[in-house]
């Protein structure tokens, strides 16, 4: 406990560092993920092969990414773009599934009634697909943030600082608190994140506040996409 | 470019493949842990996943065990397990974070198998006399198989994936030559043990895949959906018509 007190200031510098790091790689997701995961659910023939790719993406450990992504793309390896273009992968790689799985669990009933009065594809895209495919989007985009958040941790290995930091230092001067620390204020962002995204949703998505129970399904029982 | 050559060229070192700490020995570690952990893991989290599964309780269990479990930062939790164990017990106290990381999928994949089965398929089989044991064994098992085996697929890379990280309480495996690599500044031993467990990880995908067309039986697959995850389990568990051939006609 002392410990922690007397390096308060490096834990919260850290901990705002990490915060920093994670959140660029989720919103790259997200977006990335928006056309990605549209026409991975319109075409059978692109479904297919983008999901597939994006399943052996995420199959790659994150270390081994941490290692190859910079001789691919010519960047030093201790540069933060090397950490947030792995977890921006590993994020696209999560969300374009969420995305083509949200926009099937729109009803189609209620595409079909967009367009029978109407609608541009576009328009229906926007205003009836995107919003209504949003609970199953924001279960995604949790998933992608909890994770990144932790995944972020092992990029002290090749020397981009975060909270991981705390982990690599704290073992090997064999101060317990530190690491002991670093995993806490890992899970805490974790949480914050995860708690903000849910609010998030509840105010962006006013219909979903009724009958949130029932859209808390469990998790994907895979981590990795091809089925 | 030049550091793959550099990465190819201490694969294809003889000298990398000989004496106690050759590649054969790091990859045999690594799939030591790896086995280990997830059979582990296969043992605690399936009774409970089926448990769960058959009798409708826990659920909120399980759900929440899967979203714990992905905020704690695996990295961190093998440094401090060590440090608390000692270092003697290291090897025990990285197999327990391994086996903790393998267990949230396998108990998704287990549990939600049984969840997705038609109700009155099982309603069905209690009709016909079966007992609980055999509705359990004969009917919701092997109609469960197709998720179980996804979860045990996801919980396989997540622990091979961090059994990488065995490395860093010199427990060797196939993250050793990482460290070593960042150790000594040699680049083509970091990329070339990197590109070892991308390709270890992809060959045990591709062996699930292939587990996955051999071990699942007949009547499963002949009712069985293009994509198991598409549709939402409610709307499978129903029996409408899947959402993949539906969404082709929007």
């Amino acid at each position: 406990m002392t410990w922690v007190l007397n390096n308060l200031e490096q834990i919260i510098e850290l901990t705002l560092v990490h915060i920093r790091l994670s959140i660029l790689p989720i919103v790259v997701g997200f977006l990335v993920s928006i056309p990605l995961g549209w026409v991975a659910h319109r075409y059978r023939h692109t479904r297919g092969l983008i999901l597939t790719v994006v399943g052996l993406l995420y199959t790659i450990p994150s270390l081994a990414l941490f290692v190859i992504l910079p001789p691919v793309l010519g960047i030093p390896y201790t540069s933060e773009a090397n950490v947030l273009i792995a977890l921006s992968i590993y994020a696209v790689a999560i969300m374009a599934r969420s995305m083509a799985d949200a926009l099937a669990s729109v009803d189609p009933d209620i595409t079909q009634a967009a367009t029978a009065v109407g609608f541009s594809s576009w328009r229906r895209f926007w205003t009836v697909e995107f919003p209504l495919a949003g609970p199953v989007l924001l279960a995604g985009l949790r998933v992608v943030a909890v994770s990144t958040v932790s995944l972020l941790t092992v990029g002290v290995v090749v020397g981009v600082g975060s909270l991981g930091y705390l982990f690599t230092n704290g073992s090997q001067r064999g101060i317990l608190a530190s690491v002991l620390a670093g995993v806490v204020a890992t899970v805490l962002i974790a949480l914050v994140f995860d708690r903000v995204l849910a609010l998030l949703g509840l105010w962006l998505m006013p219909w979903t506040r009724s009958e949130r129970r029932a859209r808390t399904s469990i998790v994907d029982p895979s981590r990795s996409a091809t089925a | 470019m030049n550091l793959f050559l550099d990465a190819f060229a201490w694969l294809l070192d003889p000298a990398s493949w000989q004496g106690p700490s050759s590649i054969a020995v790091r990859i045999g570690e690594h799939l030591f842990y790896t086995a280990l952990a997830v059979l582990i893991g296969a043992a605690v989290a399936i009774p409970v996943g089926w448990l769960i599964g058959h009798t409708g309780r826990g659920r909120e269990i399980a759900v929440g065990v899967a979203g714990a479990a992905r905020a704690l930062p695996s990295f961190g939790l093998l440094f401090l397990f060590v440090m608390i164990a000692g270092v003697l017990l290291r090897g025990p106290s990285t197999i327990l974070v391994l086996v903790l990381l393998a267990v949230p999928p396998i108990l998704a994949g287990a549990y939600a198998g049984l969840e997705v089965i038609d109700r009155r398929v099982i309603d069905a089989a209690r009709a016909v006399g079966m007992t609980e044991w055999q509705i359990l064994w004969k009917v919701e098992v092997p109609l469960g198989l197709p998720l179980l085996l996804g979860g045990l697929r996801g919980g396989t890379l997540q622990v091979v994936a961090t059994a990488v990280l065995a490395a860093f309480v010199n427990l060797g495996g196939l993250g050793l030559p990482i460290v070593e690599g960042i150790a000594l500044r040699d680049y083509g031993r970091m990329l070339g043990a990197a590109m070892l467990i991308i390709a270890l990880a992809l060959l045990l995908d591709a062996l699930f895949a292939v587990l996955d067309r051999v071990a699942i039986p007949r009547g499963v697959r002949a009712g069985r959906v293009t994509d198991v995850r598409t549709a939402s389990p409610r709307r499978r568990a129903a029996a409408d018509p899947p959402a993949t051939t539906e969404k082709e006609t929007v």
